[in-house]
């Protein structure tokens, strides 16, 4: 179990740095389904099994299927691809690495200088997460229903395309 | 009748609010017959309480309308105090204004501020007669500023032309001077004796200021101040010839017959204070002296026929102030009676030769208007031979013939008073003659328009008639020594002290007097009339003089020189105000910051991020140093 | 089971984190930037999992399932955003979208 968390924990930052290097938005998103499951399996590692399904479910299947739905519906062609290399060059990687790797080196050291902790707990069942989500944490279940409720509206509205809707702030810029 | 004293400033006050609230509202007939309608009324009841008065001199009304404020130890009332001397006043302004209203309704006739004109005409009446009527000296104060509003108000009221807005800023700014001075005595006097009644500040005077006391001495200056600026004496004379820009009425009511003599109702008012500060009431005299005698040489030259009759005003209120200097009260105050007759009649027989001459001022440019405008001829003669004070027929020769005599004779006189006011009444024959002569003899320079009508003839008629008749109320020793209004006027001042043994002498100097008028007659006739070439050669020869008197003895150029450029200068150098800067400080380091924020909103999302990660970084380092 | 240290299990978000947020920073287009989030998401997500692994409690899946939520309701959201402002601009570029620029 130990080597299966560490090769899973492998594959899931390659296909990372894979997602982020990539021109092509659906191979970045095929790269991106792989570090999900990988990720899935990290999660099963550490007893967590209903969630690692959801992982796979959720992320791996219905997230990405909807980008890819966005992405075929506004018809990409090659040019975006060439458009994505003239953006992604080298310098514009420099500063913002050097910073997330200065945050990252803070964490692990944050993280690391305390005493170290085996993770031994038995894995926590779906049942037991059922039991808290609708005990202590039910007013969470309730404002994620209102909250995807308004996600639905949101995008119903934001995605109407019946005429051509300029923000007060652009009208006078588009004409 | 005495409880109807508040009529009469109510009316024109009333009548002002009607046609202020009115203009643009109401025809010109409705105008005019509110605004001299509402001025008639109150010179009706004045005229009625004038009639008490001479049975009963001694009459005091006090009527107490309300509590106007009060505080700490000041409590003022809006309270009216009518004796002898303020009915006098009342009796001119009422009276004199109603007619000056009635030619107004003619004179102004064509003139689209007419609404307007009668209602500061009006307000100028009330104010006046708050000022005169005042119980108190706050009161009194809102009068005083009251009239210098309308003052300011009417000289400008022609006010699309630029130089007017600029003689009616130069008068309210010079008559401040004034006020200011006037203003502090009032709290000198409020911390002397812890009210500002005017009876009792007279009735406590003689206990709490000691004779030739510093602080009395310094009260009747700061009194006398704001008598010298409202008066135009010297040395803030300059802004009267100025105000001649207003019309001829305004110059007739409230530049020649009342507003300028508020001075003097100011210093006889007061009168206690300045006979307990010798000092100051002997340099009462020396002012008006010197005043009158620069203001009649002044007047020797000027061409425009209406700056003529202003540095005549300014010259006879000299007189005025020569006489409140000798202590001659009843004099001084009988003097402003006939001189608001005769003045206002000169003004506006001027105004009406101006407006019969399409607006033409230059007495030069003027003539022959005898016979064609014989009516104003008259009139106007006989108002000049009031001003020049022709011997024993007019009424200007018994007021200024008696200043004269006390100039002399008056314990605080002496003989350059005298000599002072000699040679003034003499030149002052002179440029009256000079003015009549040039004005209405000699051939016709200018076309004659439309005759006047009766509105404007009327109040001619009437005011010619003072002119001659009202000087016989009060008669010399030698000549008939009827003494009605002397004797009307001790129940507020008193008789006058003479030298002893110098009765005698009065026939000679009133000889005297009658002959320099002659002659100045005479001197005026030979070189306007008979040898008007002998006139460009005495010109000629006396240019820098006649210049110099042409300016006003160079009063204006004077004060340009030591207060207006250096206040220009000094302005220009803080042209951005000094104080300004700290505030700007505080604009632009705003900005500057606006600046600086505004470009970190560069509306790029991944800036925004970027600076969430560098917040990061920032608070965790912190958390790690300190931890 | 053997163990694993829980210092593993937090590099491993940490990490992942990381390289999301790299990616957000160096994007340009938008729909790459909206996926960069959901792998910063998932590696928050997976942190709470950490934590509660090393309590042995429920609490830290119930975090999952709730950043899980809020997550589908921010890509579908997001994605109608994207849509809209390719129509109104014609472009990817998240650049160009700075009218709001100060």
């Amino acid at each position: 179990m130990e080597l299966t968390f560490y090769v899973a924990s492998a594959i899931a930052i390659l296909s990372t740095i894979m997602v982020i290097t990539r021109y092509n938005m659906v191979h970045a998103l095929i790269y991106l389904i792989i570090s999900f499951l990988a990720i899935a399996i990290v999660l099963f590692v550490l007893g967590a099994p209903f969630i690692a399904a959801l992982e796979v479910i959720i992320y791996a299947g219905a997230i990405v299927v909807l980008i890819i739905f966005v992405i075929m519906m506004l018809n990409l062609r090659e040019e975006t691809v060439q458009q994505e290399r003239s953006w992604l060059t080298k310098d514009i990687f420099i500063f913002p690495a050097i910073l997330s790797a200065i945050l990252l080196a803070e964490v692990i050291y944050i993280i690391t200088s305390g005493e170290q902790i085996m993770l031994d707990q038995p894995s926590i069942d779906s049942s037991a997460v059922g039991m808290s989500l609708y005990g202590p944490y039910v007013i969470g279940v309730e404002l994620c229903g209102i909250l995807l409720m308004s996600g639905i509206v949101g995008a119903y509205h934001l995605g109407r395309q019946k005429k051509k809707i300029v923000h007060r702030f652009l009208e006078h810029a588009e004409q | 009748m005495e409880k109807y004293l508040w009529l009469v400033p109510a009316l024109p006050f009333a009548g002002a609010l009607i046609l202020i609230l009115g203009s643009g509202k109401l025809t010109k007939g409705i105008s005019g017959f509110i605004g001299a309608g509402s001025v008639g009324l109150s010179a009706a009841i004045s005229l009625v309480l004038g009639l008490q008065f001479l049975r009963e001199p001694a009459t005091v009304i006090q009527q107490q309308l309300w509590s106007w404020f009060s505080v700490g130890g000041l409590s003022t009332n809006f309270a009216l105090h009518l004796d002898a001397l303020s009915m006098v006043f009342i009796f001119v302004i009422t009276f004199v204004g109603f007619l000056i209203h009635l030619y107004s309704i003619e004179f102004m006739h064509d003139d689209d501020g007419f609404t307007r004109f009668f209602a500061y005409l009006n307000l100028f009446v009330c104010s006046m007669l708050i000022l005169v009527l005042a119980d108190n000296l706050v009161l009194m104060y809102l009068g005083w500023e009251g009239v210098g509003l309308c003052s300011y108000l009417l000289i400008g009221f022609w006010y699309k032309e630029e130089k007017n807005g600029y003689a009616a800023r130069k008068a309210f700014i010079i008559t401040r001077v004034g006020d200011t001075a006037m203003a502090i005595g009032l709290f000198m006097l409020f911390q002397t004796f812890g009210t500002l009644t005017i009876q009792e500040i007279l009735n406590l005077a003689p206990q709490r200021l000691p004779m030739g006391s510093e602080t009395g001495t310094i009260i009747a200056f700061l009194l006398l101040g704001g008598a010298v600026g409202k008066s135009a004496q010297l040395p803030l004379q300059t802004w009267l010839p100025d105000a001649m820009a207003g019309p001829s009425p305004v110059s007739a009511l409230i530049h020649a017959a009342t507003m300028v003599t508020a001075g003097v109702y100011l210093i006889t008012r007061t009168f206690p204070l300045f006979e307990l500060a010798p000092l100051a009431q002997n340099w009462v005299g020396i002012i008006g002296a010197v005043t009158l005698l620069i203001a009649g040489f002044s007047a020797l030259t000027q061409f425009d026929l209406k700056r003529v009759l202003a540095y005549s005003t300014i010259s006879q209120i000299g007189y005025m102030f020569l006489a409140l200097g000798v202590g001659a009260y009843s004099s001084a105050i009988f003097h402003f009676m006939i001189h608001a007759f005769f003045k206002a009649l000169l003004f506006l027989g001027a105004g009406a030769v101006i407006m019969v001459l399409h607006h033409e001022h230059d007495m030069f440019k003027m003539g022959g208007l005898k016979d064609k405008l014989p009516v104003i001829f008259w009139t106007f003669l006989i108002g000049a031979g009031s001003l020049a004070a022709l011997p024993f027929i007019t009424a200007g020769f018994y007021s200024k013939d008696q200043i004269l005599w006390m100039a002399l004779a008056s314990e605080k006189g002496n003989i350059w008073f005298f000599l002072a006011a000699l040679i003034g009444a003499f030149v002052t024959a002179i440029y009256t003659f000079r003015m009549v002569f040039l004005t209405f003899y000699g051939e016709e320079k200018t076309h004659v328009g439309h005759p006047v009508g009766a509105l404007i003839t009327i109040p001619l008629v009437i005011l010619g008639i003072l002119s001659f008749a009202a000087g016989f109320i009060e008669l010399p020793h030698t000549l008939g020594h009827f003494t009605l209004f002397s004797d009307y006027m001790t129940a507020v001042v008193p008789a006058t002290e003479l030298s002893p043994g110098i009765e005698s002498t009065e026939w000679l100097i009133q000889l005297s007097a009658a002959v320099l008028c002659l002659a100045g007659v005479g001197i005026a006739y030979f070189f306007y009339m008979k040898r008007t070439d002998l006139r460009a050669e005495l010109k000629s020869s006396m240019i820098v003089t006649n210049r110099f008197w042409y300016s006003g003895w160079g009063f204006d150029q004077v004060y340009d020189f030591v207060f207006v450029k250096p206040y220009v200068y000094l302005s220009s150098i803080n042209k951005n105000d000094i104080i300004d800067a700290f505030y700007k400080g505080i604009v632009s380091v705003s900005n500057f910051f606006h600046d600086a924020f505004a470009r970190t909103q560069n509306g790029v999302m991944r800036w925004y991020i970027m600076g969430i990660v560098v917040g990061a970084i920032f608070v965790l380092s912190i958390g790690l140093l300190f931890q | 089971m053997k163990a694993i240290p829980v210092e593993a299990g937090l590099i491993l978000a940490g990490t992942l984190f990381m390289l999301g947020l790299i990616s957000v920073l160096i994007r340009r287009n938008i729909i790459f930037m909206l996926i960069s989030v959901e792998i910063m998401l998932n590696a928050a997500g997976l942190a709470f999992i950490v934590a509660g692994a090393r309590w042995g409690q429920p609490d830290g899946q119930v975090m999952f399932i709730f950043i899980l939520t809020m997550a589908a309701a921010e890509v579908s959201v997001g994605l109608a955003l994207i849509l809209q402002l390719y129509h109104q601009l014609q472009t990817l570029d998240g650049d160009a979208a700075n009218k709001m620029k100060g």
